[in-house]
């Protein structure tokens, strides 16, 4: 896929850090604000999409490859796995609050609700890269017209 | 009263939009309008005081749909002329009129925004709501409720995105995983 024109490539710049700045505002104030991990990795996901568009299929995949998107995602879900079983480990029950237990934070303050945050970033992580991965993927594919009017199935090789 | 008249005519907007995508040729022009759907819901949620699934619903109803339709499939496809059955045609009309008498009968005896189960304080969405901030220390309740007491739900979710991940990727990768001497 080719990049889109200068207009689109410019105002891209321009606003990509804005972008990047509320997925990460929406995630790290989710148990504040509205919003949370799932909202904040879609927006984040949306940012990759845009760049990808703009930019063109090869430009995204030479900053952020599709093995470090696989590896973000599962490490989101990882992370995720090991906050529930550090609960069973120190609260005693699979997925109980053990922060908030032992180090009750400020209600309102950014640092509270114990590992809510900590499953926010989890969530997010997860989120965003598979987001990525299944556009990178389905942008790849494509669906060739034959003379018979039947659809072949093509994938573009990566590099 | 008054949030009902705004109700009705996001409702109507959806709607509009629901057919328009259902019924115009071009395919981007129905994604498009699909977009409106997303985005009059979203306005909906907005009104119904719930701003988190007011977010979630316009970043993956009103964008990232229409990105993901637009890198998957050429601009200019054009979708094909459905035939339409009688038979089906009036057993769909029989049963929407169905539905909308069935609705007026069965949410009569209910004021519009007042749900049924906070009525009792006995009921987990009470102790939800009364006790959430000192359980969990998180202001927002929504998060405090699908992060801490039904953290396993959420589990299951993460579980069902990694799965369609893992689909995704093995079904439509680019070079095939053939084992020596099997099947060509």
């Amino acid at each position: 896929m080719k990049g889109m024109t200068i207009i689109v490539q410019t105002i891209t710049r321009l606003v990509k850090i804005f972008i990047l700045l509320y997925g990460l505002y929406l995630t790290l104030t989710g148990h504040l604000t509205p919003g949370g991990g799932f909202a904040g990795g879609v927006v984040i996901a949306c940012l990759y999409i845009l760049l990808t568009l703009a930019y063109g299929r090869q430009w995204a995949l030479r900053r952020f490859p599709r093995r470090l998107a696989g590896s973000l995602d599962s490490v989101g879900g990882f992370i995720f796995l090991i906050v529930a079983c550090l609960g069973f480990g120190f609260g005693g029950m699979f997925f109980v609050n053990f922060l908030e237990r032992f180090f009750p934070g400020r209600p309102f303050a950014l640092l509270s609700a114990g590992t809510i945050p900590l499953n926010n970033i989890a969530i997010c992580l997860k989120v965003a890269a598979s987001l990525f991965l299944v556009f990178i993927v389905m942008a790849g594919a494509r669906l060739l017209e034959k003379k018979d009017r039947t659809y072949d199935y093509k994938q573009e090789e990566e590099e | 009263m008054g949030i009902e008249i705004i109700m009705t005519v996001i409702m109507g907007f959806t709607l509009l939009g629901a057919v328009i995508a259902v019924e115009i040729k071009n395919l981007l022009s129905a994604v498009i309008a699909l977009g409106t759907v997303g985005m009059g819901v979203s306005i909906a949620f907005l009104f119904l005081m719930a701003p988190d699934l007011a977010i979630v619903q316009i970043a993956v109803e009103a964008l990232l749909l229409i990105f993901l339709i637009r890198a998957t499939l050429k601009p200019d496809i054009r979708a094909t002329h459905a035939h339409i059955h009688p038979v089906g045609l009036g057993l769909v009309v029989l049963l929407c009129l169905g539905l909308i008498v069935f609705g007026f009968f069965a949410f009569q005896p209910l004021e519009f925004g007042k749900p049924v189960m906070a009525q009792r304080s006995e009921i987990p969405s009470s102790h939800y709501l009364r006790e959430g901030l000192r359980e969990t220390g998180a202001a927002n309740i929504v998060t405090a409720v699908i992060l801490d007491y039904r953290g396993y739900d959420t589990l299951g979710e993460a579980t069902v995105i990694f799965t369609a991940v893992i689909g995704a990727l093995t079904v439509l990768r680019a070079k095939a995983h053939r084992k020596k001497g099997g099947p060509k």
